[in-house]
């Protein structure tokens, strides 16, 4: 049984390694890439939303912070030039810390209260690197990044090195984030989801085990960020607003909330829809002499996506076992 | 000039700029109390939702929004494009915000019945996610409908000032508030007095028990939803005539604010909604006027977090007792 999957995953693992050597175009590599970084944000806000069961709707505002770290550590704008790999850890120290200090006061709040206070933080956070703009160029950002080194060659603006750093950074943080899940916290944080109450009564420190949900998730996405602002070269506020937060929480409902290998697919499923699957639709419809702009129905995909998973799926495609219970199990107590 | 004379033209600059600090002061506090009214009227209907079914109704922001845009087709079915005079402006005014509240109302009621009544037995986090869910769904009707520019709205009103002393009011500003505070009385002795507002408080209290006394739990909440959503309907045209203009996504913002003055004054509570809109409508106000509109946000947003943080059940809430 464990030599087949584990074949499965080697054949995986050396597909993704080496299909961008059989001529694939830097544009598709560009797409993935892309896409990669999703898959870590999702992973990352999955802890928080799929493990502890606690809405984050400001997660966004991590991103920021790792890729603003990323910008003003390693660009002109101070002149400072610190490496990338250096940084990759800094800014999820950095973000892990905020997510710290945002989550000492607020986790004692319940549900959908802690949810509007994360989205609050969220709203807060680019606003407040827009408004410093002596240190952070303001509403255009810092623009002109360092690329990235490896053992002395730069990445340059090609795609492929973004691609490999990604699967390099989802490998680590699928790595960290199943051992976590069936770690002593991880279990811990399954009981708090279940029943906070009777978690406490177990001699769970609930207040220290959501802590750690919420600087461990924020840090991934603080990882994420530096990876994004380097690679993209630019950082600017616009980038990491409520949209892109809840984009993110749309990919855990989609896929299944606390399913490591659902919420992969669905936030493969949902960036590629947005970069491959709508503008072709455009190309298609287009074709056909109809003018509809596909770019502008983003908004509504995923607000349908959202109500209907919830309405009528609420584990999502891929569903956790045990979540599904739990979602399943809380309306027929009711009735 | 003489040494004494000298000092009596400092003193009197003093005083001039005393003044003009006073008139921007008080200039401040009319335009924040304004834009309280506008916050005070969503908030009442987050609080309403709130304290009826527990849920952040996400949405409500863009409910407001669409009544603006409501308004706005009614006022252009009527070929209002610009101010009204004479008898002809009772009547326009009647038949936009009536038409507008009446429809959001029943925009409430839909997306209460198709979007978050199947979920009332859920996890709390599901509807929550639903409701974010109608909301970016509006916004997208919204910005495909009127596009992604601000719209201008029609002034209708004349908006002549009037001073009162220091005091400088526009018939705007006392309408808004005006109208702010007549609604919320007479939503409050709705409430408080009729028997469709006792069958709400019921449900409010206790759900299963309200159906064991006959309450049509369904009809209940359905009303309520149709009341909030109204009530941000005529906010809708409010703001319209107010700012002159209109966005698809100006009610995200709003909302926010909205549902802050919600928790502020006590979810729940109508005269504190009322009361926290008029506050977080000043504290933007006096933001912007001190330290620069760039940071308004920052700090009604800081403000919720530390209200939630400090005193979760507002300034006039009772605290509850977690239901296990």
């Amino acid at each position: 049984m464990k030599s087949p999957r584990a074949l499965g995953l080697l054949a995986l693992v050396a597909a993704l390694l080496l299909w961008p050597a059989f001529g694939a175009s830097d544009a598709t590599v560009n797409i993935l890439a892309d896409a990669g970084l999703y898959v870590v944000l999702a992973l990352g806000l999955n802890v928080v939303v799929g493990f502890a069961g606690l809405l984050d709707l400001g997660y966004a505002a991590f991103f920021a912070i790792g890729a603003y770290t990323y910008a003003m550590l390693a660009s002109p704008q101070f002149g400072l030039h610190l490496p990338f790999w250096l940084l990759l850890f800094v800014a999820a120290g950095l973000a892990g810390l905020c997510g710290l200090l945002l989550g000492a006061p607020t986790l004692r709040l319940h549900g959908d209260y802690l949810a509007i206070v994360t989205l609050g933080f969220g709203e807060i956070v680019p606003q407040v690197f827009q408004n410093l703009t002596r240190w952070t160029g303001g509403p255009n950002g810092i623009g002109g990044l360092d690329f990235p080194t490896f053992f002395g060659h730069s990445f340059g603006q090609r795609a492929l090195p973004y691609y490999y750093v990604t699967l390099l950074v989802i490998a680590i943080t699928i790595l960290a984030v199943s051992n976590l899940r069936a770690s002593r916290l991880g279990r811990a944080w399954a009981a708090i989801r279940e029943d906070e109450l009777a978690a406490r009564h177990m001699g769970i420190d609930t207040t220290r085990a959501k802590l750690a949900a919420f600087a461990i998730g924020a840090s991934f996405s603080g990882a994420a960020g530096v990876v994004f602002a380097a690679k993209l070269s630019l950082v600017s506020p616009d980038l990491f607003q409520f949209q892109v937060s809840v984009l993110i929480v749309s990919m855990l409902v989609l896929g299944g909330m606390g399913n490591i290998y659902g919420v992969i697919v669905g936030s493969l499923l949902l960036s590629l829809v947005n970069s491959v699957v709508l503008p072709q639709a455009n190309g298609i419809v287009n074709a056909l002499h109809v003018h509809v702009d596909f770019g502008q129905y983003h908004f509504f995909l995923y607000g349908a996506i959202l109500i209907g998973i919830m309405l009528f799926r609420p584990e999502g495609l891929f569903p956790d076992r045990r979540r599904k219970a739990e979602l399943h199990h809380a309306a027929v107590e009711e009735t | 000039m003489g040494r004494d004379e000298r000092s009596r033209v400092g003193i009197r600059v003093a005083d001039q700029r005393t003044a003009d600090k006073m008139h921007v002061f008080l200039d401040q506090l009319v335009n924040g109390l304004a834009l309280g009214g506008i916050y005070a009227l969503i908030a009442l209907g987050y609080t309403m939702v709130y304290g009826i079914v527990e849920l952040i109704n996400f949405a409500h922001g863009d409910v407001y929004t669409l009544g603006s845009f409501f308004a706005l087709a009614i006022l252009t079915a009527l070929g209002v494009s610009g101010e009204v005079h004479g008898a002809a402006l009772g009547i326009d005014i009647a038949v936009a915000v009536i038409g507008a509240a009446l429809l959001c109302g029943i925009v409430g009621v839909l997306i209460e019945r198709l979007a978050y009544r199947r979920l009332r037995n859920a996890p709390r986090l599901a509807p929550l996610i639903t409701a974010i869910g109608v909301s970016f769904v509006l916004e997208n009707a919204m910005q495909l409908w009127r596009g992604p520019a601000p719209v201008s709205f029609p002034s209708v009103l004349p908006n002549p000032a009037f001073a009162f002393g220091p005091l400088t009011l526009t018939l705007k500003q006392i309408l808004v508030v005006g109208l702010a505070i007549a609604l919320m009385a007479a939503l409050q002795y709705f409430v408080k007095t009729t028997a469709l507002g006792k069958a709400m408080r019921a449900t409010a209290q206790d759900r299963d028990a309200a159906q064991l006394m006959g309450i049509d739990i369904d009809l209940t909440i359905a009303i309520t939803f149709l009341i909030g959503s109204a009530l941000a309907g005529a906010a809708g045209f409010v703001s319209g005539v107010y700012y002159q203009s209109t966005w698809f996504f100006g009610g995200f913002g709003a909302g926010l604010k909205a549902f802050t003055a919600a928790v502020l004054g006590g979810i729940g509570n109508i005269a504190g909604a009322m009361v926290g809109g008029f506050v977080i409508g000043i504290v933007e106000a006096f933001s912007t006027w001190l330290v620069g509109g760039q940071w308004a946000n920052v700090a009604v947003f800081a403000i919720l977090i530390i209200v939630l943080v400090f005193k979760p059940a507002g300034l006039f809430g009772r605290a509850v007792v977690e239901k296990v």
